[in-house]
């Protein structure tokens, strides 16, 4: 594996190896070692041509626990959000010798234009193209979901999981619905038909329009956020009507199943599609998401870094 | 009896026979079984196809403004190498050609040229903001006679102004050609709206944002008794709309682009915008439609909309990228791969669809003609058997945006003969403007 | 393919290096035996257990996964990450008996070194390898081996244990070169 573009370009096999490497890397983290020489050398560069403090943070974390140096190359200050080509900016990284650029971008397919074109040599991780992917996203909450409710199994076979909200616009939703249903998870989408694309007949998911129908039979109910914009866009009336039928509260999370987990990819709206007392109680893993984040990270710049394809099992 | 300019030799007629075709001046002067006589140039033209040039309604020009995308002189010779003898220069550039001076600007740079006819489209609106009118009568009454006006680019989305376009132009007998594109159901979309676009995250463009001013302006031509022509038509749907509005008499005519009849949505995979263009491509079952409809008449015209555009402007992300392919060199070649070659059309059909028909819209009167004495000679040699290869840095448009680099491609075009004199010869420009 | 170390040898060498480790360290009581994986694991594993039943004692054991530490990873297939457990006690002031299958060019320890260095701080690292079969490429040395396997560079060790492979066994594959 040389990118991490998509979660459609690897199978259940390697995607359940990136999670393996990421337990084990958090066990490593988690004890006394806190940084690793495995990437002593290697040159990372963040280039954030979208905002996202948290993304970027965690990346770098999990670079840096690796020994790799990282450069920061983000949106603010930097000739991206100028209006310099996405070519002139790649070109730049290779003279700079960036061994892996991770990438943000406003663009859907922003990440795979760079893997393809001759204009760096790099591996390219895609941090959340556009409304296309985020695939490292979709790998630190099946990792959160199997160390939570995988009862020691590799994958997620017989758990189902909500996604709700505005599917329309979230990469968070394509990767993830690409990746649980690969691990074996029955995925139930949660919109108004609105905020459902056009064509979504074709995924491997079911679709409600009703959450309280959904709710008690679900394992994980996974919460999307809802940009500011979509309110004028007429995609719903108001934020009042949105957070009335598909806003997550604490009624709602009565109904939920005995050990049923509640996700959110963060930054969450507090109040529109979930309620703060819902955020902060005992069945929100939305912190532990962060903290995976960076294991999870920390497993695909060792598989994309080192050497060729993935072994599986000993030496 | 003294010797003519020129014979072409033994090429097969649209008809399917066999004929050496004597040019003299600007003139065909005999179409004879054997040409016995003298000849100042002779074209073997065994096992090849002669059609009349192409003639296309539907080209992007960007002279003035855009010259480093293209001029007059390189998409004519782009035109040559491809087979036409007429282009129609869109109105989308900078300035607009919504004045006379404009369209006459465009026309002598045609005439400069002089590879071939190019007939300036007027734009409908000032400024293709569809708002107000733009000088239609003085564009029509101008040196370049312009008979065909379009806001191409942009939809004339308001119902009032298309009635009013409509109406005006009967006037001199004109056509609006329209970009059939609803403006608020398209706002910032990306391709086709359905599997490929939900799969991918970019916006989606619905088939209904152009079936739905197909079937308003269908309804507004019949209302107003006026002529219509929908530009790259691209939905089965509106295949079906355009069937029924000429099956009720509406005058109404409507083009295909090639792309249109062999690309489709899923090219947008690779998110290389080369594959970007306006309307977008559609899906297997929308070609499919086109394809029927061409051969079957539904669809009058295959029309290029040759688009080029520089290099920066496709070395980009898909969604910062400009819409649009170059056509003009690949065009024949694909309407024989897509038409010919699966045994829908006949070589009759393509002369009838991308010259004679085209002519007639746009009221070309010297173009189009039936290969016979008395007509002008403005003709294509075409060899249908030879395979060739695109390469985007060999094309002669000023452009490289290209979707088929890489791809072989059958049927060469061999020869241009515009107004008597070889615009084209074994594959190389010739003739003043080539210079 | 020849046999170097049939079931019995081998057991007869695990026992072998169990008394010297207990003699060398004067008893088990400091002791930590870490495996390095996979087969180094289940090597330390027998071993513990062949001490404890000498001594009548738990002895502390666990694993070393040094995969993140090796210095060929930017040439090299990544390789899936194993397990490191070290006892609940840690390593500090201990005695961390290192087990490997086979010692060769001793990439395999340096790496062992820097991944022990980051956990703690042992009093002394010693080593135990089932096969030492020459070729080193760094200053290392085993403080007890089952048996040396003079090999060409060419020839290859295989190592197998039961609870891996189903039965022990030491073979050397290739020509002699
Ligand atoms: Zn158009």
């Amino acid at each position: 594996m040389r990118h991490l573009l998509s979660i459609a370009d690897f199978s259940k096999a390697e995607a359940i190896s990136i999670l393996d490497t990421a337990n084990e890397l958090a066990r490593v983290s988690d004890g006394a070692v806190k940084k690793l020489p495995t990437l002593r050398g290697r040159t990372i560069v963040n280039l954030f041509a979208e905002d996202s403090t948290r993304t970027r943070i965690s990346f770098e974390a999990a670079a840096k626990r690796l020994s790799a140096d990282v450069i920061n190359f983000s949106a603010k200050g930097s000739s991206v959000s100028k209006g310099e080509s996405l070519k002139d900016t790649a070109m730049t990284l290779q003279a700079m010798g960036a061994d892996a650029v991770v990438i943000r971008h406003f663009a859907s397919g922003a990440a795979q234009r760079l893997a393809d074109s001759q204009w760096m040599s790099g591996s390219v991780v895609n941090a959340g193209d556009g409304t296309h992917e985020h695939p490292s996203q979709a790998l630190l909450d099946a990792f959160t979901i199997r160390k939570h409710l995988g009862l020691g199994k590799s994958d997620l076979e017989g758990l189902s999981v909500a996604i709700v909200g505005d599917v329309l616009h979230s990469r968070v939703a394509r990767s993830n619905i690409l990746l649980l249903s690969k691990l074996g998870a029955k995925v139930v989408l949660v919109a108004p038909p609105t905020l459902l694309p056009v064509g979504v007949e074709s995924w491997p998911v079911s679709i409600s329009y009703d959450l309280d129908s959904v709710i008690p039979f679900v394992d994980v109910v996974m919460m999307l956020r809802v940009q500011q914009e979509r309110m004028t866009e007429m995609y719903f009336p108001n934020a009042r009507e949105y957070s009335r039928y598909f806003g997550l509260n604490s009624d709602r999370m009565k109904s939920m199943k005995p050990g049923a987990i509640v996700m959110h990819p963060g930054p969450m709206n507090r109040g529109l599609e979930i309620s703060a007392e819902v955020a902060d109680s005992s069945r929100s893993v939305i912190t532990e998401q962060v903290t995976n984040g960076v294991s999870v990270r920390m497993a695909i710049l060792y598989v994309l870094l080192t050497g060729g394809a993935l072994e599986a099992g000993g030496n | 009896m003294s010797a003519i300019d020129l014979v072409i030799k033994g090429a097969q007629l649209p008809d399917g026979s066999t004929a050496d075709i004597c040019i003299d001046g600007e003139y065909i002067v005999d179409v004879s079984s054997t040409y016995k006589g003298q000849a100042h140039t002779s074209i073997d033209g065994k096992g090849c196809v002669i059609l009349p040039g192409l003639v296309d309604l539907h080209t992007h020009l960007r002279e003035p403004g855009r010259e480093d995308a293209e001029t007059v002189l390189t998409g004519s010779r782009a035109g040559a190498k491809g087979g036409f003898t007429a282009l129609s220069a869109m109105a989308n550039t900078s300035p607009v050609a919504d004045t006379a001076g404009v369209v006459e600007q465009v026309y002598r740079l045609g005439q400069e040229a002089g590879l071939l006819d190019v007939f300036p489209i007027g734009a409908v609106t000032q400024g293709l903001k569809g708002v107000t009118l733009s000088e239609i009568g003085a564009m029509a009454d101008s040196v370049a006679r312009v008979r065909v006006f379009s806001d191409d680019g942009n939809c004339v989305s308001d119902p009032l102004v298309m009635r009013r376009a409509l109406e005006y132009i009967k006037k001199f007998g004109g056509v609006i050609a329209q970009h059939a594109q609803d403006p608020r159901m398209t706002v910032g979309s990306q391709m086709n709206e359905g599997e490929i676009s939900a799969r991918l995250g970019l916006k989606g463009w619905p088939a209904v944002a152009e079936e739905a001013i197909i079937a308003r302006d269908v309804l507004l031509a019949d209302h107003v008794q006026s002529r219509l022509h929908i530009c790259h038509l691209t939905t089965a749907g509106g295949v079906e709309i355009i069937r029924w509005a000429k099956a009720r008499g509406i005058n109404v005519t409507a083009e295909v682009t090639p792309h249109h009849l062999l690309l489709t949505d899923d090219l947008a995979s690779s998110y290389d915008p080369v594959y970007k263009v306006n309307p977008p491509l559609r899906t297997e079952s929308d070609v499919h439609a086109l394809r029927q409809a061409l051969a079957d008449g539904t669809i009058d015209i295959v029309a290029t909309d040759h688009a080029p555009h520089p290099l920066e402007a496709k070395e980009c992300e898909w969604q910062e990228a400009a819409f649009g392919m170059v056509g003009l060199e690949t065009a024949l070649s694909i309407v024989q791969m897509t038409m010919v070659d699966s045994g829908l059309m006949s070589w009759q059909q393509v002369a009838d669809r991308m010259s004679h028909t085209p002519a007639l819209i746009g009221g070309y009167e010297n173009q189009g003609q039936r290969i016979a004495k008395g007509s002008y000679a403005n003709l294509v040699v075409i060899n249908p058997t030879k395979l060739w290869r695109v390469d985007r840095d060999l094309l002669l448009s000023n452009s490289s945006n290209t979707p088929y680099h890489g791809r072989e491609l059958p049927g060469f075009v061999e020869h241009t003969i515009f107004r008597g004199k070889p615009t084209l010869l074994s594959g190389v420009i010739s003739g003043e403007g080539g210079k | 393919m020849s046999v170097a170390l049939s079931a019995p040898d081998i057991k007869r060498a695990l026992t072998r290096i169990s008394h010297e480790i207990l003699e060398k360290n004067q008893g088990a009581s400091s002791i930590v035996l870490l495996g390095i994986p996979t087969r180094g694991a289940h090597l330390a594993q027998r071993i513990a257990s062949i001490i404890s039943e000498i001594e009548g004692v738990e002895i502390s054991c666990g694993t070393l996964d040094i995969t993140l530490f090796r210095d060929d990873l930017r040439l090299r297939a990544p390789k899936a990450i194993m397990p490191t457990t070290i006892p609940p006690s840690g390593v500090e002031n201990c005695d961390v008996i290192l087990v490997d299958d086979v010692l060769f060019s001793g990439r395999t320890i340096r790496s062992a070194l820097d991944a022990l260095g980051e956990i703690g701080r042992p009093r002394t690292v010693q080593l135990a390898a089932l096969v030492d079969r020459g070729h080193r490429e760094l200053p290392i040395k085993a403080d007890f081996v089952g048996k040396n396997l003079p090999t060409s560079k060419s020839q290859s060790v295989r190592v197998l244990l039961s609870e891996i492979d189903g039965r022990d066994e030491v073979s050397i594959e290739g020509e002699a070169g």
